[in-house]
């Protein structure tokens, strides 16, 4: 009798099978890797309920996945290289960051699990505010993301995870078209907390973001009063409303560089910490020039 | 002065210290989770009891003094008793009494109870305080630690008591370093023979939550807790310690885990709704700790499982599903 309530409380939780069994099928059409392989990246400490301790729930990650992956393959056609390069146990991810909204992330997250060997789940970083979002904090603690604390940040290094991180945060996301692919200044907290854990540090560097929604003003006062994070203006946004903020469907490629290992005193003077996050902020730089530089158009 | 007579039942009021079984005090011992102390205490144990409340179900060698512990003679009995060990856990923590009683007995309680343990040379003092202090917050990291801020006092008045005890034990600890002072502050006890808010929340059958949240909840067995308790009187442990059960699961997870449904209410109408019914007396649960049904609050118990050598034996399933034996 226990077992059929169980079977109904999970049946509660999943969509008709109908439904589920066209996605599969979709999915079976259109990409080579085994559903059931990518849906294997689960994160090492789950509880009895398929739950991690910052609320992670890979079962949700894997209906988010049909959205991305359509996204990765058919919207912004990813080319991903240097997947390999991904090192298994800890590490943290370090990524230029642009493009107005985060697609970014979420492009780099579906890449891993789509060709990364074996598939991992990304886990990032999300902004404060999201936490009292109703509805909108409950989704990003389903798909893994985190608050943005350097406990949570070490609890989940020490957990054995692939954290993504951008140092340029918002810098990075709201930088304006002139700027693209100009680094912007990067924090120092990663460097430290890397040297702390001793996780290794994965450059990657994507190109096309940038120029997903050519933004030539941030008015940033505006945005204050509204308490946004940043009110762009771009040649549709905010003049259409609803729709202007829609990125263009630019190609995108994502570098995957070698992980860097570093080693050191995490609480060091601020500027032996700056030579060696220079160290990494190059790395992306050279990867990004080079995408730039060979790549035959925005759009293609 | 006609004092209330105190229930002695079974051996007499022990004069010979050189019985073998450390003497205990509880404090608080009629309330439901004392009474279970008591029981999981007193075959090892010498185990006394104070409390206003009278309860007559306790094994007959457990000594119950019905008296206020902000009474000279609570401090009379640390004197003639030479207690080894004391648990505090004569704490209110019920938004029906009127605030100033419910102030005064806690700080004032509290404060009589260190010093009568000072002045006697008590070796251990446990003290029962709740990882409720640290408050609900967006921004909790999600383990927190034994040194994060007490932070719960910020919005919610009645937990202001329970986090000035909290650091009146923690000076108290640290000028006396000559005794143990454990200092437990648990994640939500629940249990079969537990009426608190949690237990009776995770009952319901029918479960309000707040619409488009869903936090990440701990809960404890009551048995594992008693048994972080026990824990607590080995010589040598003192500190605070953070106690939690496995793992931790979102809030709708246990209430439909527990054989209820959840119902979703948008948060500026369950506000009101909570609150004009607890003016009404329906509820007696405040509105401004519906905090703690939106934003995580959850510990990181490493230290008890390091230090303490603590480790939940109840799965949190197991919990539920004792919790929901007790309706039968």
């Amino acid at each position: 009798m226990e077992q059929e309530q169980t079977r109904e409380t999970k049946d509660k939780n999943n969509p008709p099978a109908g439904l589920l069994e066209d996605l599969q099928e979709w999915w079976n059409d259109h990409f080579d890797r085994p559903f059931s392989e990518v849906a294997s990246a689960l994160p090492t400490q789950l509880n009895e309920f398929g739950y991690d301790p910052f609320g992670f729930q890979p079962q949700v990650v894997k209906y988010a996945l049909y959205v991305t992956s359509w996204l990765y393959k058919y919207y912004f056609r990813v080319e991903l290289q240097g997947a390999a390069n991904i090192p298994e146990g800890r590490a943290m991810l370090i990524s230029n960051h642009s493009g107005q909204i985060p697609i970014d992330g979420v492009m780099i997250a579906t890449g891993i699990l789509l060709e990364g060997n074996p598939p991992r789940a990304v886990r990032s970083m999300v902004e404060r505010w999201a936490q009292v979002l109703p509805f909108i904090n409950v989704f990003f603690n389903r798909v893994g993301q985190i608050l943005g604390t350097p406990e949570n940040a070490r609890a989940l290094l020490e957990m054995d995870e692939a954290l993504l991180v951008f140092p340029e945060g918002t810098r990075g996301i709201n930088k304006l078209w002139w700027d693209r692919y100009k680094l912007q200044d990067f924090g120092l907290g990663f460097m430290r907390l890397a040297l702390e854990t001793r996780s290794p540090i994965v450059p990657i560097a994507v190109v096309g973001a940038e120029e997903q929604i050519p933004t030539f003003y941030n008015l940033k006062k505006i945005a204050g009063l509204l308490k946004m994070p940043a009110l762009p203006v771009t040649p549709f946004h905010p003049w259409l409303p609803g729709v202007g903020m829609m990125p263009l469907p630019t190609k995108y490629r994502i570098w995957i560089g070698q992980p860097m290992e570093f080693d050191g005193d995490p609480e060091d003077e601020d500027s032996v910490i700056q030579v060696k996050v220079n160290a990494v902020k190059q790395q992306i730089q050279e990867m990004l020039t080079y995408g730039v530089k060979t790549r035959k158009s925005v759009f293609f | 002065m006609a004092e209330k007579q105190s229930r002695t039942s079974g051996g007499k009021t022990t004069k010979s210290r050189k019985n073998a079984k450390p003497s205990v005090l509880i404090t608080g011992i009629s309330g439901r989770f004392g009474r279970l102390l008591a029981r999981r205490l007193h075959r090892n144990n010498r185990v006394s009891g104070v409390d206003m409340r009278t309860y007559a179900g306790f094994p007959k060698d457990v000594v119950v003094h019905n008296l206020d512990l902000r009474k000279k003679r609570c401090d009379d009995l640390f004197r003639t008793e030479h207690f080894d060990a004391v648990y505090h856990m004569g704490i209110i923590h019920d938004p029906r009494i009127n605030p100033q009683e419910h102030r005064d007995f806690n700080i004032n309680g509290t404060l009589r109870i260190l010093n009568s343990c000072r002045k006697y040379g008590v070796k251990k003092l446990v003290v029962l305080s709740t990882a409720a202090v640290y408050g609900p917050n967006p921004n909790n990291p999600v383990f927190l630690s034994e040194d994060a801020p007490l932070m719960a006092g910020l919005k919610y008045p009645l937990i202001r008591d329970l986090i000035e005890l909290d650091m009146t034990v923690q000076s108290f600890f640290w000028k006396n370093r000559q005794m143990d002072t454990v200092l437990l502050r648990p994640v939500s006890v629940v249990g079969p023979d537990l009426n608190n808010t949690p237990s009776r929340y995770l009952r319901m059958k029918r479960a309000p939550t707040v619409m488009g949240f869903d936090p990440m909840v701990q809960i404890i067995h009551q048995d594992d807790m008693l048994t972080a308790m026990e824990l607590a009187l080995k010589p040598g442990i003192s500190g605070i310690f953070n106690i939690a059960g496995p793992s931790a699961a979102p809030l709708s997870v246990l209430i439909r885990e527990a054989g209820g449904t959840t119902i979703p209410i948008p948060n500026p109408l369950s506000k009101i709704v909570l609150k004009k019914a607890h003016q009404w007396g329906f509820s007696d649960f405040p509105a401004p700790e519906l905090d703690y049904s939106r934003f995580i609050c959850t510990v990181d118990d490493r230290r008890a499982r390091e230090v303490l050598g603590f480790t939940p034996q109840y799965s949190v399933k197991q919990t539920l599903r004792d919790l929901n034996r007790s309706l039968l």
